[in-house]
């Protein structure tokens, strides 16, 4: 019989991993939250929107603890991360991965070694062979090609850039996933598969993924919940066709304006192609087809 | 359910049974994956029924394994499963480490691209100083173009601000060269001669030649990366679009300021330097400071100011040259940003010397020794 290391820490089991309790940013004069709740519920993806300098990104930099609030309480896995003790908090950044903006890879290291970088810092008593493999496999389970992996970030496009910011975010196996508009600046070909990679991973690992962004289709195909950041709080959180009702003017503009539409249509032709064997969906997608996207009054 | 991760093997016909109890995640595989992979016996299952908790690693690893031993792994979890099945057909054997030359042909490849690239770098200079010289001239036949603005406030930056710090380094390399310079002419009783020592001496070499280090290290390195950080961030591409031209809304305002302020600066150093030189020779000397001063005017000759405020102006401009050009020259990423920075600071400071003693011949021929 071999024994191995302790668990740091048991798998989350509650049902919100994140809340946000009465969150309060101010910059100098400016008040950017205002009492801000939002609960993220296990297992979900939480889209959260909201228009330029509603405040998501420093929102999402609260939590991670990286921009200490003006006011109010920020838990994750039940630990708070407005109160803890800097030591306390190491022991949360384990279990969560986070992708910014631009992927901010390390310029200086490959794709591999900057996944290694959190497998190093916190668990230095892995072996270099076992962690090279685990360095490996993320990258290709970030769906990028094997070569990526001896390659440094000025050699890899925009998305490939995430993809590794991504593999990077899951170097170590976290339980929540924050994404940082992951899907701006990608073509949409990409764009979708991203978003099913996402989705996915999601799936298969179990995670809780807290996603800024600003595309109506990421938000239509893959968040289970969305939340909306306007007038200094979170006004709504719900799933999509529950806040089209909502008669609030940002959430109307935003979900029921031309682009707004257009998601919707693409997703209702997404879901009929599944169907094309039956003669009335077939028609449907034809007349849909024709229909110039924004354009609709489905 | 913090436990520890344990494996045991259990002899079975047809092959044993590796089976793995408690915990497989990221934290807790670093103590057992070396034995297990050390395993020898013959495995023909990997029994995970009893595993507590698994990520990716813990599947990895147990995926590792079954390949190895030609195993098949039994009592899989559904959320094992799954695991099991997003990682299976992922690794390979790719190296992390970008690809790398052995030691004896990277180290002439080194040194070839070295030479390359020093002659590439040679043709830049050439075509930098040649693209000023047509910007000036552009300047010239359209002075409403030129940017006032910008070179106040470039001046202020070298010139003004700098006072401070190039104030205190003369003064003391004032009382050092005096103080020293006495020790030594004390030996020939010609402690009167330290006056002529200090005031020819900063006045001709080391007052310009300190301030044009002082001012490479401040202002060249300032140069370089403020336009190596706007090249990073597309902003210079942005001014070319609109229709500014970087060299005439970047590059001549610092080259112009440089050179404007370095004989101002070079000046000022002298006299700081005198003045330090002149605190020695009343405390330590007996020579009162006021007679040290006049002193000054009548053993130094008129040329060592020239000289010095000859050679300022041109100090300058290789100061400010070797800033804006290396800041040009950056382009990928930020490291670029800092070995630019650094160049453009060790290029000025060598060609400064280098042309320091030129001009120390020059001057001599001349005679104006």
């Amino acid at each position: 019989m071999a024994e191995g290391g302790k668990a740091k820490h048991e798998r989350f089991r509650g049902d919100y991993p994140i809340v946000v309790d009465g969150l309060i940013n101010r910059f100098g004069e400016q008040t950017v939250h205002e009492d801000l709740d939002l609960k993220v519920r296990r297992g979900e993806i939480l889209g959260v929107v909201g228009g330029s300098g509603t405040g998501k990104s420093v929102l999402m930099r609260s939590i991670i603890g990286l921009q200490p609030p003006s006011g109010g309480n920020v838990k994750v896995f039940d630990q708070s991360i407005t109160e803890a003790e800097p030591d306390e908090v190491l022991g949360v950044r384990d279990r969560w991965g986070v992708l910014f903006q631009g992927g901010a890879l390390f310029s200086t290291l490959t794709v591999g070694e900057n996944v290694e970088v959190p497998l190093k810092q916190f668990y230095p008593d892995i072996s270099d062979d076992l962690r090279h493999e685990i360095a490996r496999y993320k990258v290709m389970l970030s769906g990028l090609p094997e070569e990526a992996v001896s390659k440094y970030p000025s050699e890899l496009s925009g998305g490939m850039k995430k993809r590794a910011g991504l593999a990077r975010a899951l170097a170590l196996d976290p339980e929540l996933l924050f994404l940082d508009e992951p899907t701006a600046g990608l073509d949409p070909i990409g764009a979708s598969a991203f978003d099913r990679l996402t989705k996915e991973l999601k799936e298969t690992l179990g995670l809780t993924v807290f996603l800024i962004t600003h595309d109506l289709d990421t938000l239509h195909e893959i968040c289970d919940r969305v939340a909306v950041l306007a007038d200094k709080k979170v006004i709504a959180v719900d799933t999509v066709p529950n806040l089209m009702e909502l008669d609030h003017p940002w959430i109307q503009e935003y979900f029921n304006g031309p682009r707004g539409r257009a998601a919707l249509t693409a997703q209702a032709l997404d879901e009929l192609r599944q169907h094309m064997d039956r003669p009335v969906a077939a028609h449907a997608v034809k007349a849909l087809d024709k229909t110039p996207p924004g354009k609709d009054k489905a | 359910m913090t436990g520890l991760a344990q494996f045991e093997i259990v002899e079975g016909d047809g092959g044993s049974a590796l089976v793995l109890t408690g915990p497989y995640l990221v934290s807790t595989i670093g103590a057992v994956d070396d034995e297990l992979r050390t395993v020898d016996a013959n495995v023909a299952t990997i029994d995970i029924s009893d595993v507590s908790e698994i990520d990716t690693v813990g599947a990895w690893l147990a995926c590792t394994l079954a390949t190895e031993h030609d195993a098949e792994i039994t009592g899989a979890s559904s959320r094992a499963q799954r695991l099991l099945d997003a990682i299976s057909g992922l690794g390979g054997e790719e190296k992390l480490s970008a690809p790398r030359l052995p030691f004896w042909s990277r180290v002439p490849e080194a040194m070839g691209e070295k030479i390359f690239n020093a002659r590439s770098g040679i043709v830049g200079v050439v075509s930098f100083l040649g693209a000023l010289l047509i910007s000036a001239g552009s300047l010239i036949r359209n002075p409403r173009r030129f940017r006032t603005v910008a070179l106040f406030r470039q001046m202020e930056l070298v010139g003004v601000s700098a006072l401070p710090i190039i104030g205190l380094m003369s003064f003391l390399i004032g009382i050092v060269i005096a103080q020293q310079g006495a020790v030594q002419l004390a030996q020939f009783g010609a402690e009167t001669l330290t006056i002529n020592l200090v005031g020819r001496i900063t006045l001709r070499e080391l007052g310009v030649l300190m301030t044009a280090i002082m001012v490479a290290g401040r202002s060249g390195s300032a140069f370089a990366a403020e336009i190596g950080t706007m090249k990073l961030t597309e902003e210079i591409d942005a001014m070319r679009t609109i229709g500014i031209s970087p060299m005439e809304a970047l590059v001549i305002p610092r080259i112009l300021a440089a050179v404007l302020m370095m004989p101002l600066l070079g000046f000022y150093a002298s006299c700081m330097a005198i003045i330090g030189g002149a605190v020695i020779g009343d405390t330590m000397l007996g020579i009162p400071f006021w007679t040290f001063l006049s002193r000054i005017q009548e053993v130094v000759p008129t040329y060592d100011l020239w000289v010095g405020l000859v050679k300022a102006p041109v100090f300058g401009l290789i100061v400010a040259l070797a800033g804006c050009y290396n800041g040009m020259q950056v382009k990928g990423n930020s490291e670029e940003v800092g070995k630019r920075t650094t160049l453009s600071v060790v290029s000025a400071i060598f060609a400064v010397i280098v042309l320091d003693a030129f001009f120390a011949v020059f001057f001599t021929e001349i005679g104006w020794a």
